[in-house]
């Protein structure tokens, strides 16, 4: 590992022992806490939708939440690592054989649907790493 | 004038603020900066310190270069650079700057080599738009066109732009701010892209236009050997330029 990766991973190390990121990847549902400030304060508003894409590149990893909201197609690109993210929930795994769900823009309604990930192995509650 | 530091360009990453606003740094890295020589206004008609950063081996310097590091009685160094100071600003031959030299928040000049981009044509170098697709054009599509009138000047102006030799030059990044310091590890994170690529050696001064702040260590802060570092890892949630946030 150079230098630039371990000053990357202790960055990384310290939000994750604040936060925590779930184990999850294209095709899942995910429910995001995204702290928004309103004036002074500052409160947590949730973003739920389809995972479509993750980009792993350190510090600068990414993911992007596609949801249908009031029948217009919202996408949204989170840095994983920023704190402006309180949390991030699985709610449901999708099994897909793509790790870039682009398709999914030019789709809608029946044809938009994403089959649940059954293991076949029983894997406890997806650690929180 | 106090002292500036070799710096070696180890690479980018970002940061977050508390409030999520992202900071892209560049990582430099100090590599034990030693004073190696000091020049004097009595013998060298100048007041500088003569700075060396790095690693060389013994058995490939020169041995004139040999007897140099020998007198300081530092180790061969990869890099010699000499930084103007004031005349109380000298520091003692040998001694080696810590990362805490500058300040969080300070801004800082970097200079270095920009990266090689070599024999380039007119539309790299200059931005020029070059010739045109079709109507007739063959072959010379990305050329620079004409250079010049006709009989009457009759020749091409000094300095017209063409084609040559791009990049590589020695250039300054003025006002970049220091986001944090290391000075477990002898490292600086200023914000934003500086010269040259990875692994390239870079100059770090204080900035010429903005006036260095008050509590900065003058003239400069010297790593006193065995001694623990005082302040590890400042964090500098102060980042005051506004970023546009992300996402």
């Amino acid at each position: 590992m150079n230098l630039l990766q371990t000053i990357e991973a202790e960055n990384i190390a310290k939000l994750k022992a604040a936060r925590g990121v779930p184990e999850f990847r294209a095709g899942d549902t995910l429910r995001v806490g995204v702290k928004v400030k309103e004036g002074e304060r500052t409160r947590v508003q949730q973003f739920e939708g389809v995972c479509i894409a993750r980009s792993n590149k350190g510090m600068g990893s990414s993911f992007t939440v596609r949801k249908i909201s009031f029948g217009e197609g919202v996408e949204r690109v989170f840095p994983l690592y920023s704190p402006i993210i309180e949390t991030i929930e699985v709610v449901r795994r999708g099994a897909v054989r793509r790790a870039k769900l682009y398709y999914l823009r030019g789709r809608s309604g029946k044809s938009a649907r994403i089959a649940e990930r059954r293991d076949a192995r029983p894997v406890a509650e997806k650690a929180e790493a | 004038m106090r002292t500036g530091v070799i710096a070696r360009k180890v690479g980018m990453t970002r940061l977050f603020r508390e409030d999520g606003v992202h900071v892209p740094v560049t990582v430099l890295a100090l590599e034990t900066n030693q004073v190696v020589a000091q020049k004097t206004a009595d013998r060298d008609g100048y007041v500088a310190i003569q700075l060396g950063a790095g690693s060389a081996k013994a058995k490939n310097l020169t041995k004139p270069e040999r007897g140099h590091f020998a007198k300081a009685e530092v180790e061969p160094k990869a890099v010699l650079a000499e930084f103007p100071v004031a005349e109380d600003a000298l520091v003692e031959v040998g001694a080696t700057i810590s990362a805490d030299h500058f300040l969080v928040g300070q801004l800082v000049d970097v200079t270095g080599a920009t990266q090689g981009k070599g024999f380039a044509g007119a539309m790299k170098r200059w931005g020029f738009g070059g010739l045109r697709a079709t109507h007739g054009v063959s072959v010379s599509h990305r050329s620079h066109g004409s250079t010049g009138n006709r009989q009457d000047p009759g020749k091409v102006f000094k300095n017209k732009k063409m084609a040559g030799h791009m990049g590589d030059k020695n250039r300054t990044q003025q006002n970049l701010e220091i986001v944090q310091t290391d000075v477990e590890r002898d490292l600086l994170f200023v914000r934003g892209s500086v010269p040259g690529s990875k692994g390239g050696w870079l100059l770090i001064r204080d900035s010429v236009k903005v006036s260095r702040p008050a509590d900065a260590p003058y003239p400069a802060s010297v790593k006193t050997a065995g001694a623990p570092a005082e302040t590890p890892a400042q964090e500098a949630p102060a980042v005051e330029a506004t970023v546009e946030e992300q996402a």
